[in-house]
Parts: C-alpha cells; sequence; structure tokens
C-alpha cells in the first residue's frame, strides 16, 4: 500500500475511535464472539431481533483501528435490516474485501462501508476488516440452526 | 568487520529497500549462504547415507561436516549430540513427545519462564494433559525479568523438567540460564534451553551452560528455512524412544520388530535435509568469520541507540528491561493509543518492517495485561540509519492518528 492516507481516511478514523455503537445491549436476542488470534482482535457482537428485523444491534471488544471501524460501520449499515437483506449485505461486503466485481448499484447498498475498499489492496490487513462481518453472518446463521 | 560491509551481502535488503526489523522471525540469508546451497545442488546432491556410489558419499559427508560444525558452534562434546530437525518447534516437541511422554509421571511438575514461545510451552502443556503432571511458572517482574527468588520458590523437588527461553523473543530479556539450570539440576530435574532468539546472537556453549536439551531454528541465523537443531545430552538421547519412525533410523527391520540405528540418526526419520544443513553449516562459517563477539558488540550498539531514540518519544512505551546487560536482540513498545497492526501497517508505508502481534507468547502478554506489542529486531545487517527510519516512521504515524488521538 502506497498511500496509507487512503486507509486511514476520516470515516475509518472516526468510526474507529465512536463509541455509539460500542456497548453492551440488555437481553439480547443472541450474541457471536469473533476473534483473530494472529493479531487479538477480538468482539463480541450482540443482537435485539424483532421478528426478522434486527431492532437492536452493539459490539465490546479491542482491535486494531481497523477492525474497530468496520465492526461500527457494519452496525450502522444492518440496525434496522431484515436477516436476509443483512446476510445480502455482509455477502456483498465480503466480495468487494475479496477484490470482485461489484456494480455501482450494489456499491451504493454498502454505504459507509465502501470506505473500507481500499483495504482489499492491503493483504495483510484484510482480516481485520472481515472480522465483523464474518462474526454477524455466523451469529445470523447459528439462529437459524437453533431453530431448526 | 562492520555492519554496513555486512549488509552489502544481503541483496534482499537492497534489493526491496527496506529497513528490516524482524529478525527475531526471520532473518535474511547473504550471498554465501545462497551460493552454498546452489553448490550443493551444482556440486553434491543425492540421497545421503543410501548411495554406494560417490556422489551420494558426498551428500552424506557435506551433511556430516555440517553436523560438526554445529557442534563447534555450541562447543557440544560430540557431533552425536546435534540431532537436525525443521525447527525450534520440532526440537522442542521431540523432547516433549520423546523424553516427556515416557519419563513424566502424574504428581510431577513442569515448571516453565512465562516468557516461553507457545513452542517450549504448548508441548509441554500436552505432556501435563497426557500423564496428570502440573504445569507451574516463573512469572516476571515489572522489569521483565526472572527474579532469584521467583526462581528458588518455583524449582523445588518434585519438579522433573525445566524449560527456560534464554532470550525473551518478547522482552529481549536474557535469563540467568546458566542458574537456572543448576537449580534445576539440584532438584532433580532436567533443563530444556529454548536458544532461537540467543544462538543467532551471543555466544552459546551448551557445556558452560550444562543444558541437557538445547533448541534453535536455523532461519533465525541466517540459513535456509527448514532446518533445526536438537542438542541432547548422550545419556539422554541414547534412552529416548525415536520421535519418528522410517527411513534411515533404523538397525534391522523384521517383519514385527525393529532395531534402531545409534543417535543421532535415530532421530533422523526419513530423507534428510541435506540442503538446510549445509545452509546451516554455510550460516556458521559467516557467523565465525563475523565472529560472535562482534556479532554482539555490532547488536549491542544499535541496542543502546535504539532505546535512547525510542526513549526520547514520549507517545511511545517501551517493555523489557532498560539494563542493557539484560537485553538482546529484540525490543517491543506501542505507540500509545494505536493499535500495533496499524503501526506496522503505517510502518510499511515507509518500508519499514517490523512484527506485531502477539509474538507466540500469550501468556506473556496476558499476564502483562497486553493484548499486542510493536517489535523491532536486530541483527548484523542493521545499521543506525535502519533506527532512524524507524523512528521518522513513529512520528508519521503519530501524525496520522495524531487528530484521534
Amino acid at each position: 500500500m502506497d498511500n496509507i492516507n487512503d486507509i486511514y481516511t476520516d470515516v475509518i478514523m472516526e468510526h474507529s475511535t465512536a463509541t455509539y455503537n460500542k456497548h453492551k445491549i440488555e437481553n439480547p436476542t443472541t450474541s457471536e464472539h469473533g476473534h483473530n488470534p494472529s493479531c487479538g482482535d477480538d468482539i463480541t457482537i450482540e443482537v435485539i431481533m424483532d421478528h426478522n428485523k434486527i431492532k437492536d444491534l452493539a459490539f465490546t471488544g479491542h482491535g486494531c483501528a481497523i477492525s474497530q471501524a468496520s465492526t461500527s460501520i457494519m452496525i450502522d449499515l444492518l440496525k434496522g435490516k431484515t436477516k436476509q437483506e443483512a446476510i445480502e449485505l455482509i455477502q456483498l461486503f465480503l466480495k468487494m474485501i475479496k477484490r470482485e466485481k461489484l456494480t455501482d448499484e450494489e456499491l451504493e447498498k454498502l454505504e459507509e462501508a465502501t470506505a473500507l475498499k481500499n483495504i482489499s489492496n492491503m493483504p495483510a490487513r484484510v482480516k481485520c476488516a472481515e472480522l465483523a462481518w464474518y462474526t454477524m453472518e455466523k451469529l445470523l446463521t447459528k439462529n437459524d440452526e437453533s431453530k431448526e | 568487520m562492520t555492519n554496513y560491509d555486512i549488509r552489502k551481502d544481503f541483496k534482499i535488503i537492497e534489493n526491496n529497500k527496506i529497513a528490516y526489523l524482524d529478525s527475531g522471525a526471520t532473518t535474511q540469508k547473504p550471498t554465501q549462504v545462497i551460493d552454498a546451497i546452489r553448490h550443493y545442488y551444482e556440486s553434491d546432491n543425492a540421497n545421503p547415507h543410501r548411495g554406494a556410489y560417490k556422489l551420494s558419499i558426498k551428500a552424506t559427508e557435506v551433511y556430516d561436516e555440517a553436523r560438526e560444525k554445529v557442534q563447534k558452534f555450541i562447543n557440544a562434546k560430540k557431533p552425536e549430540n546435534v540431532v537436525f530437525t525443521r525447527n525450534a518447534t520440532e526440537s522442542l516437541n521431540l523432547i516433549a513427545y520423546s523424553y516427556g511422554l515416557n519419563n513424566i509421571k502424574e504428581g510431577d511438575k513442569i515448571v516453565l519462564s512465562i516468557m516461553e514461545h507457545h513452542s517450549n510451552l504448548v508441548p509441554w502443556q500436552n505432556v501435563c494433559k497426557k500423564t496428570g503432571a502440573t504445569l507451574e511458572y516463573m512469572y516476571v517482574n515489572s522489569e521483565g525479568t526472572l527474579d532469584e527468588e521467583e526462581i528458588n520458590k518455583k524449582i523445588v523437588p518434585g519438579v522433573k523438567i525445566v524449560g527456560i527461553t534464554q532470550v525473551s523473543n518478547v522482552l529481549g530479556t536474557i535469563n540467568p540460564v546458566k542458574e537456572i539450570v543448576k537449580k534445576a539440576h539440584e532438584v532433580g530435574a532436567i533443563a530444556v534451553v529454548d536458544a532461537s532468539q540467543s544462538a543467532p546472537h551471543i555466544k552459546v556453549d551448551v557445556q558452560d551452560l550444562d543444558a541437557d536439551f538445547l533448541a534453535f531454528s536455523g532461519h533465525k541465523m541466517l540459513s535456509p528455512l527448514g532446518i533445526g537443531v536438537l542438542y541432547g545430552k548422550e545419556n539422554l538421547l541414547e534412552k529416548m524412544p525415536p520421535f519418528l519412525f522410517g527411513g534411515d533410523m533404523i538397525e534391522y527391520v523384521y517383519e514385527q520388530d525393529t532395531t534402531y540405528a545409534p543417535v543421532p540418526t535415530k532421530f533422523e526419520a526419513g530423507t534428510q535435509n541435506v540442503e538446510g544443513a549445509v545452509g546451516l553449516g554455510a550460516a556458521i562459517d559467516y557467523l565465525n568469520n563475523v565472529k560472535m563477539e562482534n556479532v554482539e558488540k555490532i547488536e549491542k550498539e544499535l541496542m543502546k541507540y535504539a532505546m535512547d531514540e525510542l526513549s526520547k518519544l514520549d507517545f511511545v512505551t517501551i517493555y523489557g528491561p532498560r539494563d542493557l546487560s539484560k537485553h538482546a536482540g529484540v525490543i517491543s513498545f506501542n505507540v500509545n493509543k494505536v493499535h500495533p497492526h496499524d503501526v506496522a501497517s503505517i510502518l510499511d508505508s515507509e518500508n519499514v518492517c517490523i512484527r506485531s502481534g502477539n509474538h507466540c507468547a500469550q501468556p506473556l502478554l496476558r499476564y502483562m495485561g497486553l493484548d499486542s506489542t510493536c517489535r523491532a529486531s536486530f541483527y548484523i545487517y542493521n545499521t543506525k540509519e535502519d533506527v532512524d527510519r524507524l523512528i521518522d516512521a513513529l512520528y508519521k504515524t503519530k501524525k496520522t492518528f495524531e487528530k484521534w488521538m
């Protein structure tokens, strides 16, 4: 990555230090723990589901600026969405990070999360950006299994 | 010979224009080592120990010569004290599986320093789980060193194995290994020394240390990847069963039973890594030519300079002993309020290579109340200019994050 300023942008830095999505939720419907053993990023995501909708979503934990920002941005994006919409957005995000081509329309759906697009040029940090999204995907699909 | 002369032998540094400060993870390789491997494949390669033709005998000879070079490098009594492995991790696993599982019983104790790399920790956890022995730790003080009192409190009768790293790969602490080995022997324990971070940097003398076992990796001391060393005392190695079974480690094989080859061949099943051994031999030649006293001197000067310069940065916290006589090879630090991975990325954008993370020493970091640190580690090809580039890049890190700190 030649220009580090393309990574540490205002959007990412604001989210990495913002605390409004970083707290515990009282009586969550479910929660999921995510961890990158090699670097120590460690987050727990809690959710309140109202029928099929993500009514409330927040996280606790610690990690680098990229992982913290990515988690906060994801929470902003997924709050209020249905489970299916959330899973679709997670898959779009992971596609973007894996440098697969997204249409303009698809990118638009990701809103602020497109600020993390340049991480795809930085293989050492891809895992940091992905952690929250994989954890959330696990959380949402785990719910499926427990109902079956 | 100065570090500036030495640096010319490391083309990769020039080719990439990097300040390479991650030799604690793996060192770069000088032209002489690369040439030795090339020469081996162009002149001497065959399967050692097996062929009746000249080339196979040559391959056997160069393999044995490398063993003798290692023997002299660590001052072992005989070449047979030296077993070639893949790396320190495999050496330590060999000890844990072959010695540990066969000699440790329920109720025995194994004592390790909290500074151990996972490779000298997880294998012993496994031995304890399988045998019912208990695992205890010697903890560091606030300076990151082991107090004599702590050593005496933990190494007591009932302890059968003491595992100790000679130099901490996180804090750079030089441990009093000779005293710890002596204490271990007083209570009837054997001592397993991890020399991964010491053998490349300071003169290691296995007889002076009186170590029962000692392990290190070639790739942290100018050699290719995939070659490691296990030193063991003869009487211990003789009694130990093989770790891996198969080709060349045998004497007679019958349908239902086998007799094994003598030490060290007993522990080197399968076709040996002659390329690796030749590379390690060439690396030892290189270090002998530089002289280990000179290696220590170059690194001490660099460490002093780095410590002085880093101490000037009020936004940086340094870990580990400040006393340079107790500090070798590596220095751990954090940029206040910036995660080490972010620091490493910004440093990388300035072509400064450092390690960030838990350095395969999670129990130590947890004990110190840390998640991760930045680590710069030095070797003979580093210069003051590399340290200056590190400092400049740390200022850049501060500038990038300042607004948000």
